[in-house]
């Protein structure tokens, strides 16, 4: 589909991502033969796979618990980060004001905040969606102010002497000219609220695959542990792709068009 | 001082405050209801200022603005205004983009959607005056961007605005869609008998189109020269290469030189 020229055979791009990762799994394998690597070290691909099979009912409910916490975190996060988004975009006032604050809050480690949040609701879910929440929300934020921000001063200038209130000029230029940078941030976001939730479950919670990781390596067994990542690892990919498929099929024009020339 | 349609008396603007850039100084103009006036001046000297200042986008630091009789102390909110970029919203097409001012400025507002079939071709009529004719369903970005600034003057247009100001919006074009456009705006101005203020490097453009001319001295910008131009309307753009029309054109060249030696 790539390859403008007419070459003869078969357009390799399409598969090269499947290829290098059997390679990769393929090298693996191999190195783990050959140096005789100890399982409880680096397990091989296989010995991974077994593991995923044997414990394969228990990875299954624990990344439906973590894609839930990751998703509700998400949600809150589109949310809240649109509004804050809209609310930081709409003035220079608020903007100056409030910009500096979200970048300390955003400076905070939120390995740091976890504690807090288990102490303020126990152990459970909700530290897990809260997390997810808190990191995911400042590239929302951010990108969505930034999309308000950088209307051109011309337009404005155009719209202002129509009579536009502010109001109008969110509504017909800001917001819609904020998509692209909004719908840009939701993969991003949602890689961070997936991290937020994982860490959470490892430090306090009783289910979820953070915590299935956490057993799994109390209990020295490393191909599970290595199952886990491995289903993160997938977990994190169909998150993200799913992302970027919304984001080509809600803003086209903005991938056609060069924005603010 | 009341007659003028746009009435600029004595008005002083300084950018960021005091201490601030002291953008035009002492400034006074009159442009009459229906009259098509154009703004020269060397660059810098505060010509999108005047504009900003005219349409109420920018108060003044002193002196004062009045537009149809009206002292402005917010934006006009009825003004067409077309800048040298032509700032089309990209995932818009041209039709929906030259409708724009349509959802804003009132009484079009209220009964566009019941009207809409009404407005869509009034706008389409004016696509066709400009030259875009059937390119209302094709976005800005695939349109050129000579195409792009014959939308742009029609969106400033839709509405049929009592006041239209364009701040150079041929200077990017090719010289022989900038001649066309002249025609073009002749034309419109012609038929529609706004009044018009129009602000261009180009004194060709601004000979050939204005009823009046005001240059402009180095900033802190005022007027230095008013000039008439008392050529019979319509103007055929054969105009140009007339002996009388280059006679005004270095006229004001001179003054303009003369301007730009001062600063
Ligand atoms: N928003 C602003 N803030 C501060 N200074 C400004 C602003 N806009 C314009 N100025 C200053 O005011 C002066 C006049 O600017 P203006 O844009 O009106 O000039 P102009 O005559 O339109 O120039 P040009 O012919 O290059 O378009 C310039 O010195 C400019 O630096
Ligand atoms: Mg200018």
């Amino acid at each position: 589909m790539s390859s403008s020229s007419p070459t003869k055979g078969y357009d390799w791009t399409a598969i090269a991502p499947w290829l290098y990762a059997f390679v990769m799994f393929a090298v693996w394998e191999g190195a783990v033969w050959i140096f005789k690597i100890a399982p409880f070290v680096l397990p091989a691909p296989s010995k991974i796979l077994e593991a995923t099979i044997q414990f394969w009912p228990a990875i299954w409910m624990n990344s439906i618990q973590t894609m839930w916490t990751t998703m509700l975190g998400f949600i809150m996060a589109i949310i809240g980060g649109l509004l804050l988004g809209i609310l930081v975009g709409w003035s220079r006032t608020i903007y100056a004001g409030l910009y500096p604050l979200m970048v300390g809050f955003n400076a905070v480690p939120k390995v740091a905040v976890i504690p807090v949040l288990i102490m303020w609701f126990g152990i459970g879910s909700i530290p897990a969606v809260l997390t997810a929440f808190l990191i995911a929300f400042f590239p929302i934020v951010v990108n969505v102010s930034t999309g308000l921000a950088t209307i051109e001063p011309e337009l404005e200038d155009v719209l202002r002497a129509l009579g536009a209130s502010k109001m109008d000029i969110m509504l017909k230029v800001g917001i819609p000219r904020a998509l692209p940078y909004f719908f840009g941030s939701l993969k991003v976001a949602v890689t961070l609220a997936f991290i937020g939730s994982v860490m959470s479950e490892t430090i306090g919670a009783n289910s979820g695959l953070g915590h299935t990781m956490l057993a799994a390596q109390s209990q020295f067994n490393m191909p599970l542990v290595f199952a886990v990542l491995l289903a993160l690892a997938v977990l994190g990919i169909v998150m993200y792709v799913l992302m970027a498929w919304l984001e080509m099929r809600m803003t086209g024009w903005a991938h056609r068009s060069s924005m603010g020339q | 001082m009341a007659g003028g349609f746009v009435e600029v008396s004595n008005v002083s603007l300084t950018y960021g405050g005091a201490g601030g850039t002291l953008a035009v100084d002492g400034l006074d103009m009159t442009v009459e209801e229906g009259q098509f006036a154009a703004v020269v001046g060397p660059s810098g000297c505060g010509k999108s200022t005047l504009m900003k200042l005219a349409t109420g986008l920018v108060r003044p630091t002193k002196g004062t603005v009045q537009v149809a009789g009206k002292p402005v102390t917010g934006p006009v909110s009825m003004a067409g205004m077309a800048f040298q970029n032509p700032s089309m919203l990209p995932w818009r097409t041209t039709l929906k983009n030259v409708m724009l001012p349509l959802e804003i400025v009132q009484p079009h507002r209220s009964k566009l959607s019941r009207e809409r079939a009404a407005y869509t071709q009034q706008a389409e009529d004016l696509l066709s005056v400009v030259g875009l004719k059937g390119f209302g369903n094709k976005f800005p970005w695939q349109l050129s961007g000579g195409m792009q600034q014959r939308s742009n003057l029609c969106r400033a247009l839709i509405h049929d605005p009592k006041l239209l100001m364009l701040d150079e919006p041929f200077g990017a074009l090719d010289a022989f869609t900038r001649e066309e456009l002249w025609q073009v705006m002749r034309d419109l101005h012609q038929k529609k008998r706004m009044t018009v203020i129009l602000v261009t490097h180009d004194l060709r453009e601004a000979v050939f189109l204005a009823d009046r001319i005001f240059v402009m001295s180095a900033r802190p910008g005022k007027i230095v020269v008013t000039r008439d131009i008392e050529f019979p309307r319509p103007r055929p753009i054969e105009l140009t290469y007339k002996q009388e029309f280059n006679a005004i054109v270095q006229e004001l060249r001179s003054h303009i030189a003369e301007a730009r030696a001062a600063a």
